[in-house]
């Protein structure tokens, strides 16, 4: 595909209507970051209906990227085309190319992305299973840790993570339905950091939580980026601005404009940008 | 004319709301007369002996139907090993795996086959075990039973797995999971109430079959050692003994019908339970 995907270069471009491919203008570059994701010239589609059109983006390590956009404009779809969860949906084709660490995913035995690439849904999902053994899925299911103590080790390790241990270490072997829902969403970060993937997925982690556990999991996304490299879809622009250090902005399945989050709510390329970042629609 | 109307409406609806409650009250009324009518009769003359004793020859008193009811648990275990392996696997499969075409065409024979009157279903295993061994015996009972079984333990585990939500296998595969591993170590899991539950009915509601064992499993008057002889169940037992002229039989009609009944609806009542609790559990 194109040699520039390797490349820490954005796309920063739209196709003007009638243009199928995008035209890659050479943008200054917007870190001197190494890309953990290059995303190029991804085109997705549901049967016949196109929901990402020619989106290209590059995903910095140790960085958080958020995505947003209105309801529909595409932006879960990009993300779950990055662990590929939506192979699951019925007639969904991918196009173009996604690398992780110069590997494509789209290639790669879908498993394997899985592990390596995290991810944490809008309503929490816990497993009817203790806390412990939610947490232990992962590691158990591939297998990453032999004995019994190993997995204690991993669990409390990944709950430390998540910042819940200090709340279900003495209930580790209760439902993990006893939690309250910002708890269980801690949890499901817990479950996926147990993996250890080197990205994580988060897709509107805290649209269903309450402000106090909204900020806990916006101060371990700050805490887990040292660690792991953060994509988060929100529906929040201030969620987007406090927690993210580049955003995209997404509308009707094209990426308008990439850039740090700075740039992206207070001095925008794009008149689209500019007018949903303001509120003047969206 | 006003006035009319209103007394016109007024009476149309007392009548019908007359006609609907009195329907309602025969309809459950039958089951409160069925189950006093048959704890009337049935309670009083069951003894100890029913349990433990084997028929008496004609004109002897006494007498139980011990025979009766280990006949009735052997052919409900072999139904279990035919009904629920086949309906089981066949509810994962339509919901978990099916397409549209065949998995409607699956769905659409199933539910003929619940369809199909138990007595056909008892000459099918007559034709397939009792004509080919030249005898009747437990094992054509057990067929006969467990192929009644299919149809609802198909059904009812694949509505169960359907209500498992779907953010559940998307977890399960985020975690690199493959669909397979996802099915077997979190959705089966997650619905096994409720499949345990519909295997419990569905047992209870074959327990009470008699039509299907009348030429398989015949009837013996003796205890019925192994597989491959006639047994002895307490459906058949009710028949054979409610038609004959002795007032003694009768008498111990009744107690079975008693004892299947409270048999079955202790089972049905237990599941309802069980499947009640863990609606609260499961989201």
């Amino acid at each position: 595909m194109h040699a520039s995907t390797q490349q820490p270069y954005p796309e920063l471009n739209i196709p003007a209507a009638g243009v199928d491919a995008p035209s890659m203008n050479a943008a200054k570059p917007l870190s001197n970051k190494a890309c953990k994701l290059s995303v190029a010239d991804l085109n997705f589609y549901y049967g016949t209906f196109q929901a990402l059109s020619h989106i290209s983006m590059g995903i910095f390590e140790n960085q958080v990227t958020a995505c947003i956009g209105p309801s529909g404009c595409g932006k879960s779809t990009f993300l779950r085309t990055l662990n590929r969860m939506n192979e699951t949906v019925r007639n969904s084709r991918v196009e173009g190319q996604i690398l992780l660490d110069d590997v494509n995913i789209l290639e790669q035995e879908v498993a394997y992305v899985r592990r390596r690439v995290g991810m944490v849904f809008q309503r929490s999902n816990p497993f009817p299973k203790s806390i412990f053994d939610n947490v232990a899925y992962g590691p158990r299911i591939n297998g990453t840790v032999s004995n019994r103590s190993g997995l204690r080790e991993k669990v409390e390790q990944s709950l430390r993570r998540a910042a819940l241990w200090d709340e279900v270490k003495d209930k580790l072997n209760q439902s993990a339905y006893g939690l309250s829902g910002g708890q269980q969403q801690r949890l499901c970060i817990a479950r996926a950091l147990a993996v250890d993937p080197e990205v994580l997925l988060l897709d509107e982690p805290c649209s269903a939580l309450d402000p106090i556990a909204t900020a806990k999991i916006e101060d371990l996304i700050f805490q887990l980026k040292s660690s792991c490299t953060i994509v988060i879809v929100t529906h929040n622009m201030q969620q987007a601005a406090r927690v993210a250090d580049y955003t995209g902005f997404f509308l009707l399945g094209r990426l308008i404009e990439f850039d740090s989050t700075t740039v992206i709510f207070k001095n925008p390329a794009k008149q689209e940008t500019e007018d949903y970042v303001t509120g003047r629609f969206g | 004319m006003a006035d009319l109307h209103t007394l016109r409406r007024k009476t149309v609806n007392l009548v019908m709301l007359t006609i609907t409650g009195f329907c309602t009250l025969f309809a459950a009324g039958t089951l409160v007369f069925i189950l006093s009518y048959l704890f009337v009769h049935g309670a009083s003359s069951l003894t100890w002996d029913f349990f433990t004793k084997l028929p008496t020859p004609v004109g002897e008193a006494g007498g139980g139907m011990a025979n009766a009811i280990v006949g009735s648990a052997k052919l409900l275990l072999l139904a279990s090993l035919v009904g629920v392996p086949i309906g089981f696997l066949g509810g994962v499969y339509l919901a978990e795996y099916g397409g549209t075409t065949f998995s409607f065409v699956v769905r659409y024979v199933t539910d003929l086959l619940n369809g199909v009157p138990s007595i056909v279903i008892g000459i099918f295993a007559y034709t397939i075990i009792v004509l080919s061994q030249k005898h009747f015996s437990t094992l054509a009972g057990g067929l006969g039973l467990g192929v009644m079984m299919i149809p609802i333990a198909v059904r009812s585990t694949e509505e169960f797995l359907r209500a498992v939500p779907n953010s559940l296998r998307e977890g399960a595969m985020a975690l690199g999971a493959s669909k397979s591993r996802a099915v077997l170590s979190v959705v089966i899991p997650a619905a096994k109430n409720g499949i345990m539950t519909g295997v419990m009915l569905n047992l209870a509601r074959v327990a009470g079959e008699t039509a299907p064992l009348l030429f398989t499993s015949f009837g013996n008057r003796y205890w019925s050692p192994g597989w491959e002889q006639p047994t002895s169940a307490l459906p058949v037992m009710i028949f054979t003994y409610a038609i004959s002229p002795y007032e003694d039989w009768h008498k111990q009609a009744w107690s079975a019908g008693f004892v299947l009944l409270t048999l079955v609806l202790t089972v049905n009542i237990i599941a309802r339970a069980v499947l009640a609790r863990t609606k609260h559990v499961a989201r």
